[in-house]
């Protein structure tokens, strides 16, 4: 079997899918990556498509491009997300479509997309990402946690109905990570939801990707429809 | 619209192998499909290669499962009849826009 393997990852301009991005091309593997804005990475293996993840049409074209250029899809790593947080009573309706487009159908499309390739392959594995905002309930995050538990719900219903064409689906839950996604959050709130985690830590890339490899890893393919959290977060 | 019915005709044979079904190993433009030889999980393996194949061939992208196919009184995938009207109209609208 090839050790070299093929990822599309969204959300790789910035953040950890940037760095998610890095990681695997330094591995050796082929990433397609995608964002709103124009590459920041520049390697030999990396394809960049510019677009909005809930542009069903540019989705399409982007996965087609990508079975075109590498023939396989093995992974998945649904993680373009925005983050709103904000009181239900000052959260502007267009501010909870624009969340629940990028975070719920972005990883929609792609699911659906990516699975027309995986299916054919009988073999794939996709890693959706939660919050444990989904758990803890946190106030201010209602809509933000709303996208992440539907995407819950999708990777558990997804990993049911794609399981038998052998593709695994299964979700991440990170705790605050020291990226863009929470530059606008009161340290005092941050604090806060370190509070309610067994391990009171910001979480890292490296806890991400272990997940993420793990998920992936072949040895886990008895392993689907599972929602992980990091920081001992439990429901 | 020859070109299309053949298209969708060599893609429900593919099918046909698939699941060892004889009807559709030797359809034809009056072959019926959803409802009488293909079940949902047949009809997703067939738009998941339709779309493919045209997507290879005709160089366009067209999603066949869109609300509109979900929508319409008669099922565009009642029959390969109806199922080519279809994808002709979606490749029509594709290259007016």
């Amino acid at each position: 079997m090839n050790s070299k393997k093929s990822y599309i990852i969204t959300g790789t301009r910035k953040g950890l899918g940037k760095q998610l991005a890095d990681y695997y091309l330094a591995q050796g593997h082929k990433v397609a990556g995608c964002s709103r804005g124009v590459s920041t990475i520049q390697h030999a293996n990396y394809m960049h498509f510019e677009l909005d993840v809930a542009d069903e049409k540019a989705v399409i074209f982007m996965v087609r491009s990508v079975r075109k250029a590498f023939g396989i899809i093995d992974f998945l790593l649904n993680n373009a997300g925005i983050a709103a947080m904000n009181h239900i009573l000052t959260t502007p309706y267009k501010n909870a479509r624009m969340v629940f487009d990028t975070n719920f159908f972005g990883t929609f499309l792609f699911i659906r997309e990516v699975s027309k390739v995986m299916v054919k392959q009988k073999l794939g594995s996709i890693v959706n990402y939660t919050t444990v905002a989904v758990p803890l309930d946190l106030e201010g995050e209602a809509v933000y946690a709303a996208s992440k538990a539907a995407i819950e719900s999708l990777t558990r219903i997804s990993a049911k109905e794609l399981g038998q064409f052998g593709i695994r689906v299964n979700a991440v839950g990170p705790t605050p990570v020291k990226t863009d996604l929470i530059r606008n959050v009161p340290e005092t709130k941050l604090q806060k939801l370190l509070n309610q985690q067994a391990l009171q830590r910001f979480g890292e890339f490296d806890d991400v990707v272990n997940v993420i490899d793990f998920y992936n890893s072949e040895k886990s393919n008895f392993i689907t429809g599972q929602t992980l959290y990091l920081g001992g977060v439990v429901k | 619209m020859e070109k299309i019915v053949d298209l969708v005709i060599k893609t429900v044979q593919e099918v046909g192998y698939d699941q060892e079904n004889q009807a559709l190993i030797e359809a034809n433009k009056d072959t019926l499909l959803f409802g009488e030889n293909l079940d949902s999980m047949g009809i997703v393996f067939l738009v998941t290669d339709l779309e493919s194949k045209i997507s290879e061939k005709l160089n366009i992208d067209i999603t066949l499962a869109d609300e509109r196919a979900m929508s319409q009184k008669t099922s565009p995938f009642r029959s390969i009849k109806t199922l080519a009207k279809y994808v002709q109209t979606l490749i029509d609208e594709e290259q007016a826009s």
